[in-house]
This record gives C-alpha cells, sequence and structure tokens, in this order.
C-alpha cells in the first residue's frame, strides 16, 4: 500500500463534509435570531441571496416566505439530516455486520432466519418499507432514525456472510480454534476483522442513501415535521414558489446534492482503496 | 432450464410473497393504536366502534385474521379501502399500468443511456470523455429526483415561456392528460406523450447515472479478458468489439442490474409522481398514509412486494438464456 495518493476528489469531499459539520454544530448556536422563529414577514420575506431586508440585515441564501434566513435554516436542518443518516446508516452498518456474522458463522438454523428475513425485507423497495414504518408511527425524527436502521441492514448482512462463509474455511481458522481461541473470539477477532472492507464500504454509501431518503420523505410530508427545517421540507416549502423565488428550493436542493455526491466519492476512494487491499491479502 | 430449478425459483418467490404478507401483517398489528379507532372518525360512538370491528374481522382470534390476510391477498383481495367507497384491489388496477408503464419506459431508456455511455466511457478511459461521465453519472446518482422533477418543472414552462422556446419545448407539467381535452387517436397519444416526457425523462437520467456507473466498471474488467484481446488480434474493428463482443458478455451483468434497479424505480417513481400529480402507485401509496386509509397502504405493499418479487423471478429465469456460461448450474 505504499505510494498511496489521495484523489483530489477524496480531498474535496472530506474537506466539504468537514467543512459542514462544523458550519452545521457551531452557525446556529451563533445565530443571533432563531432560525424558526417568524418575525417582521413583510420587511424580511423572499429577500433574493446576498440581498439586505428592511432593517438591513444580510441574507447570503435570501430568506423564505415568512421572512426567515435560508442559509442558517439550511444549517439547522443540516444537523437532524446529518445526523437521522449517519445514526440511521451506522446503526444499520453494525445491526447487518453482526447478522452476517451469525448467520456465515453459526449457518443451520439462524443463517435461515436472518437470510430468510433478510430476502423478506429486500423483497420491498426500502422506500415502500419506509413509507409503511412512518404511515403507522407518527413522523419524527426518532422514527425516521429507527425505520432507517431497520430497513438499511440487509445488504450489508448479505456481504459479511457471502465473506463469513468462504473465510471460515481458511486455515487460520482452523489455526486459531486449535489454540484453544473460544468460538467468540475466534469469531470477532480473527473472521470478522476480513469482512470488515465491504460493509465499511457499503455503511458509508449507505449514509447518502439514507439522507437521501430521509429528506425525500420530508420533502413527502411524512418526515420531519415543520416548524423544524429538514432540507426536504425546505424544497417542498419552495415548491409553490419556484418562479417568484427559486432559491428557496434551490439553496437547500444544492447543499443536499452536495453531501451526498461528497459521501458517494467517499464511498468510491474507500472501495477502491480497500479492494486493492483484498486483492493483496487473497494473493498471498 | 431444467424444470426443477424453474419449480424451486418459483416456489421461492411465492414463500417470500408469503413472508412479507405476514410481515406487514405482524407491522399492522405491532403499531400503536387501535386499529379501529384509526379508521373510524373521531366523533364515532363505542357502539359504532363495535360495529365496525365486527365488521372488520378485529374481533376474532389473531391467527384467524392472519390466515384470512393471506389467503384473500394471494388472490389479489385486499379488502375495502377505508377512505374512499371501492375495493383496493379496484384502486391498484387502476394505479398499476400507470405505474408500470412509468418505470418501465424509463428503465428502459436509463439502461440505453447508460450502457452506452459506459461502454463509451470504458473505451476512452482516464481522458476527458470518461472524466466527463463520471462526474455526470455521479452528480445524477446523488440527486433527489423530486427536485430535479422540480427544476425541470421550472425550465420547461416558466423559463421556456420567458426564454421563448419552440412550442414544442414548452412541456405540460401536471397530470397525465391536458384538462378538459377530449382527444382521440393521434392526438390523444400526442397529449399523452407531451405529458410524459419530463416524468420519464427525470427517472431514466437518474437511473442512467447509476447503469452508466455499473457499466463502465464491468466493461474496464472485461476489457482485459483473453476473448477481447483474440477479437482485436483477428481484426475485428473498435466498433464491432464494443458493440458485440463486449455487451454479449454484459447481458448477464445488465440483467441482473434490471432487475436490482427495479426498487430504485420505484422509489424515484413515487417522489416523480408526486410531483408530476401522476396517478400511480406512489401517489397512491402517499396519499393513503396522509388519509389513514391502512388497507390500500397494505394493498399496495404487497403489490410492490409481487412486482419485485416477479422481477427478480424473470430474471432468474432470463439469466441462462443470456449467458450460456450460466447454464447448468
Amino acid at each position: 500500500m505504499s505510494g498511496f495518493r489521495a484523489r483530489p476528489s477524496t480531498l474535496c469531499s472530506m474537506l466539504f463534509l468537514a467543512m459542514l459539520t462544523v458550519a452545521v454544530v457551531v452557525g446556529p448556536a451563533v445565530a443571533t435570531r432563531d432560525p424558526t422563529l417568524i418575525g417582521d414577514v413583510l420587511a424580511r420575506r423572499l429577500v433574493p441571496p446576498l440581498g439586505r431586508d428592511a432593517h438591513g440585515g444580510l441574507h447570503l441564501f435570501g430568506t423564505d416566505r415568512f421572512g426567515r434566513d435560508i442559509a442558517m435554516r439550511m444549517l439547522l436542518a443540516g444537523r437532524l439530516s446529518l445526523a437521522v443518516g449517519m445514526i440511521g446508516a451506522m446503526v444499520a452498518g453494525v445491526v447487518g455486520t453482526l447478522l452476517g456474522l451469525l448467520s456465515g458463522w453459526r449457518r443451520g438454523a439462524t443463517d435461515w432466519l436472518v437470510t430468510g428475513l433478510a430476502d423478506t425485507l429486500l423483497a420491498l423497495p426500502r422506500l415502500v418499507l419506509l413509507l409503511v414504518g412512518v404511515a403507522l408511527w407518527t413522523p419524527s425524527a426518532l422514527t425516521l432514525l429507527s425505520v432507517l436502521a431497520l430497513t438499511g441492514w440487509m445488504g450489508i448482512a448479505r456481504l459479511v456472510r457471502a465473506e463469513v462463509v468462504g473465510l471460515v474455511r481458511r486455515p487460520f481458522v482452523d489455526a486459531a480454534t486449535a489454540i484453544g481461541a473460544p468460538p467468540l473470539r475466534v469469531a470477532l477477532r480473527h473472521v470478522l476483522p476480513h469482512a470488515l472492507g465491504p460493509a465499511l464500504v457499503a455503511t458509508t454509501i449507505g449514509v447518502g442513501g439514507a439522507i437521501l431518503l430521509e429528506s425525500g420523505l420530508s420533502f413527502l410530508g411524512l418526515g420531519i415535521q415543520p416548524p423544524s427545517p429538514s432540507w426536504g421540507n425546505m424544497i417542498a416549502g419552495g415548491r409553490d414558489l419556484l418562479v417568484v423565488a427559486p432559491w428557496v428550493s434551490l439553496a437547500p436542493g444544492l447543499l443536499l446534492v452536495c453531501t451526498v455526491l461528497a459521501i458517494t466519492l467517499l464511498g468510491d476512494a474507500l472501495r477502491d482503496r480497500l479492494a486493492g487491499d483484498t486483492t493483496t491479502v487473497s494473493a498471498r | 432450464m431444467p424444470t426443477s430449478t424453474l419449480l424451486r425459483a418459483v416456489l421461492r418467490a411465492l414463500v417470500l410473497y408469503c413472508a412479507v404478507l405476514t410481515l406487514t401483517f405482524v407491522l399492522l398489528h405491532l403499531a400503536p393504536g387501535d386499529t379501529v379507532t384509526m379508521l373510524a372518525p373521531a366523533d364515532a360512538s363505542a357502539a359504532d366502534l363495535a360495529r365496525l370491528r365486527s365488521q372488520l374481522g378485529l374481533n376474532e382470534p389473531l391467527a384467524v385474521q392472519y390466515v384470512r390476510w393471506v389467503t384473500h391477498s394471494l388472490s389479489g383481495d385486499f379488502g375495502e379501502s377505508a377512505a374512499r367507497g371501492t375495493t383496493v384491489a379496484a384502486l391498484i388496477r387502476d394505479a398499476l399500468p400507470v405505474s408500470l408503464a412509468l418505470g418501465l419506459s424509463s428503465l428502459l431508456l436509463s439502461f440505453l443511456l447508460g450502457t452506452a455511455a459506459g461502454v463509451l466511457q470504458s473505451a476512452r478511459a482516464g481522458r476527458w470523455p470518461d472524466r466527463i461521465g463520471t462526474v455526470v453519472s455521479v452528480v445524477l446518482v446523488s440527486s433527489p429526483a423530486y427536485w430535479l422533477a422540480l427544476g425541470a418543472v421550472a425550465c420547461f414552462t416558466w423559463l421556456a415561456s420567458r426564454w421563448s422556446f419552440p412550442l414544442w419545448l414548452r412541456l405540460p407539467a401536471f397530470g397525465l392528460a391536458t384538462p378538459g381535452s377530449d382527444l382521440h387517436g393521434l392526438p390523444h397519444l400526442r397529449d399523452l406523450l407531451q405529458h410524459a416526457v419530463l416524468p420519464v425523462g427525470i427517472l431514466a437520467l437518474i437511473g442512467a447515472g447509476g447503469v452508466a456507473r455499473y457499466a463502465r466498471s464491468s466493461a474496464l474488467d472485461l476489457r482485459g479478458a483473453d476473448w477481447m484481446r483474440t477479437a482485436r488480434a483477428k481484426g475485428v474493428t473498435r466498433l464491432r468489439v464494443h458493440t458485440v463482443h463486449l455487451l454479449a458478455n454484459m447481458r448477464a451483468i445488465l440483467i441482473t442490474l434490471f432487475a436490482l434497479s427495479l426498487p430504485g424505480v420505484v422509489a424515484g417513481s413515487v417522489f416523480v409522481e408526486s410531483v408530476f400529480g401522476w396517478p400511480g402507485m406512489g401517489r397512491l401509496m402517499v396519499m393513503s398514509i396522509i388519509a389513514r386509509d391502512y388497507p390500500v397502504v397494505l394493498g399496495c405493499t404487497a403489490a410492490f412486494a409481487a412486482v419485485v418479487l416477479l422481477a427478480n423471478l424473470g430474471a432468474e429465469l432470463l439469466l441462462p438464456l443470456a449467458d450460456p456460461r450460466l447454464r447448468g448450474q
């Protein structure tokens, strides 16, 4: 792995995500006005990007129909979107990895049960599962997070299971068992690390997917509920203003696309790098 | 293909469909709240609630309800809509063709576009056509369908009239037909096609991004194969190597991808249908969720599962036909 150099796109993505995270955490904390508060509507509504309202306040991305600053609302929405997307995808990743390890390691009835459940859930488009979830439980950030976690583990479990099934036949597993390592230790310390690569890549790409799905549900009115801002419900809020004030939908949409793009590029870079790793491992 | 393989594949799809039905039943009964109070209007009396409960068969043991739900659903009977005066099956019968037409036409377009782009990119790997293709496809994959759809609506309605685009570029942005028009025959088809351009185009573009990424990497993997070198060495033209030899070897990959990308198309069509007001399954489901019309939500879920399982089954059966190397496995 000597001489590994990150591509410019990877560096840009990391830089963008780092800056976004800082802005999302710090921005709303230092805001002078509550971005969900509706104040002097007539003086502030629909100010174009970089414009000043009647009170002289500068708005980087303009204001929406209630005179709320879009830039600040985007950052506040970013908190929820990033948190829900990342935590949802990570929980899905951990659940998927553990279930995949369990079914590949134990085989038999456990394997049958896990694979059957995964196949059943995969027979439904993920969005449909999410829709059923938010239909039966009240829409909130917590519902979204749990539903995203519960519907995202199947692909990862399949990947890890396939790796583990191949790994348990390898001599190092016999060796570890022969020197008296307990099965749990062999599974977690010897087998699991070899299967983590694909799971890590899938989880990274899953973060982007989760953020997109969360925004989509919020756009449909089934996710984060106003007045809490989410990129999705902000885009929906600008839907009938497309002609009068296109920036209301455009700005949160651009930020959403850039975020998902950066995560996808990171996932790609991770996959290329880990693919190099696995070939060297199997060549040995 | 041996009959036993066929039977096993069909049986597997049926078992999975029953498992999906079981899952929806479990979810409905796990959900907080009482089905009857969710269905009934807020001012319903206790007697009304009791009558509705017995009407829906909710007094019976869970096992009886479960068996009835599965057997009825298997025969396509999902009960009555709670909010509209028709059966769920009738609603699905109206909505499914719209969604299937939208999904299949955009899938077909996205595979044509995406495969062509991916193979072209692999032929020029690392140079500017490849770079541009990579950037465009990754941006498309990362874009939410509803946002692109809103952008397209703004472009082809408002901008089109402002910048006086030619008439054929001013596209309708809502529904399946011009309201109030009574067209038949060819003019009707023309009207329908005009209404279809934006929704199908958006879905096809997003799909093409994903297909192009996949096609590019698998074409790159295949380029080093011995048969590619042989074909080139015996003087086959570049065009023929790419269109005949390479594509023939990508058939199995593309069919697998076709079945795999169906759920994504369903998701995209939910958003596209709700932006463009198409009366398809996605819009039906979203509107039923908002109206708390649970029988329709569950019926739609089962219908979506049936479509996905049928697509997977079809792909499984097609694979040995598309790639002789997979026969006898």
